[in-house]
């Protein structure tokens, strides 16, 4: 029996009570005790006008640092690292801000099997989007980033907005675009 | 044996939307899209293990008065109360069983628990407005809640929001996840809501209408609403072909 999926709405801009405070958030993607190299991710989120947008909630989805996802369906879930869940989820400050701490994932396969470069799985939900918008996090300087099977279907000049940059201090820094010249990719899943 | 595996590992195909079942992430109506809907096409993604994985939840998530949005305060709330009861299905029509539902509404005089709703409209201290539960391993689900009251806003002169609850559930993937509005059947302000008719298709826009449904109402207590949600499930020609 084939069934047509319930049309999407916008999150609007009062989710807060309901979605990204108290339990609800979860700025902790990897617990402490997950294996891998730590890192703090910021994100920021940008209008057509590069306002910065503070009533946007951002989801994350990430494999462990072995590259296999906490989820059945994964072959290889059966030895994932029970610390780290892989799930993450925070609102935007009044300065279109918000900072996730992981650990950088490893290499998860792809399609015809080949192995992804390392990745973060985005979603971004805000007023005056009616659907959420998926893009991915991948990481400057990895070298598997040249050979990863997706980043090659987006064209070469656009391939920057999805590669988060590492700043002073060490923290990670993406940056989302909604339009302009340095319109974020998003994809088409 | 050795075939089934081989369909096993490159099963991982969702079912991808119909056109005009969804909205398009521009719509001039709905003003806030304007400066916020990507004005570059989309790029096609063939789905891996990252798109059909997602979040697993278990029970330690819900706590008891979670899914009794009435329950959560000294007092009852103001208001109509009604039990909001459904299914989460996927594409196939299967039931997705163990997901998390998470609803946030206005109260009965159209106001939110949030700093930000400057609607000139009385808070009710025994009513928040946000409520959370687990499907079961039917993919039924079950909330009592009052019924929230329409109100105004800013997207065009005499703008005023049917009345509605917002839902977010997960099902299996993280591009299963849904964010959508439940509203109420004959609603005369859906006509006039650009949020509600950003969805091209008809049929699909009345998926978002509940249904009012005597079997869940209570004598002398609650009226009854039924509000099924179906999620994209995994390409059903892929198990057809095992
Ligand atoms: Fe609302």
């Amino acid at each position: 029996m084939r069934m047509v999926p319930t049309p999407s709405q916008t999150v609007g801009p009062f989710f807060a009570f309901g979605l990204t405070q108290g339990k609800a958030c979860s700025p902790c993607i990897a617990g402490p005790d997950a294996k891998g190299e730590r890192l703090r991710l910021l994100c920021c989120v940008l209008d057509g006008d590069g306002v910065p947008i503070p009533d946007a909630m951002i989801e994350i989805w990430q494999a462990d640092a072995d590259g296999k996802y906490h989820h059945p369906d994964d072959p290889k879930s059966a030895t994932a690292d029970p610390a780290c869940l892989g799930f993450g989820r925070m609102g935007t400050a009044e300065d279109g801000t918000c900072m996730f701490e992981t650990i950088k994932p490893g290499r998860v396969p792809g399609p015809a099997g080949v192995l992804q470069s390392p990745h973060l799985n985005l979603a971004l939900f805000a007023r005056g989007l009616l659907k959420q918008l998926y893009t991915r996090v991948y990481f400057a300087n990895d070298p598997a980033n040249q050979e990863d099977p997706i980043l090659v279907l987006v064209p070469k000049e656009r391939r920057s907005t999805l590669i988060a940059q590492l700043e002073n201090g060490g923290r990670w820094r993406f940056e989302i675009n909604l339009q302009g010249e340095r319109e974020t990719v998003f994809f088409d899943v | 044996m050795t075939h089934l595996a081989n369909r096993r590992s490159s099963l991982v195909a969702y079912s991808r939307h119909e056109p005009g079942t969804q909205p398009e992430s521009l719509y001039e109506p709905y003003r806030s899209t304007l400066r916020r809907a990507p004005s570059k096409p989309l790029i096609f993604l063939p789905h891996t293990l990252s798109e059909v994985t997602g979040p697993v939840y278990g029970h330690g998530n819900i706590a008891e008065t979670d899914n009794d949005l009435t329950a959560q305060h000294q007092g009852e709330p103001l208001g109509e109360r009604i039990i909001v009861t459904g299914k989460v299905l996927d594409s196939n029509g299967r039931p997705v069983p163990q997901t998390l539902i998470e609803v946030w509404q206005a109260n009965s005089a159209g106001r939110y628990a949030h700093l930000k709703d400057q609607h000139p409209a009385p808070l009710d201290r025994n009513f928040t407005g946000a409520g959370r539960t687990l499907t079961d391993e039917h993919g039924a689900y079950r909330f009592i809640t009052i019924k929230p009251g329409a109100y105004p806003w800013l997207n065009h002169d005499n703008a005023w929001r049917p009345a509605h609850i917002h839902f977010s559930v997960f099902g299996r993937a993280f591009i299963s996840r849904l964010v959508t509005q439940m509203y109420f059947p004959g609603d005369p302000l859906l006509a006039f809501d650009p949020v509600y008719q950003s969805v091209p298709d008809e049929k699909a826009r009345q998926r978002m209408i509940s249904k009012f449904d005597l079997e869940t109402t209570q004598p002398h207590w609650a009226l009854g609403f039924k509000f099924d949600i179906v999620l994209r499930g995994p390409d059903a020609t892929l198990f057809e072909s095992i």
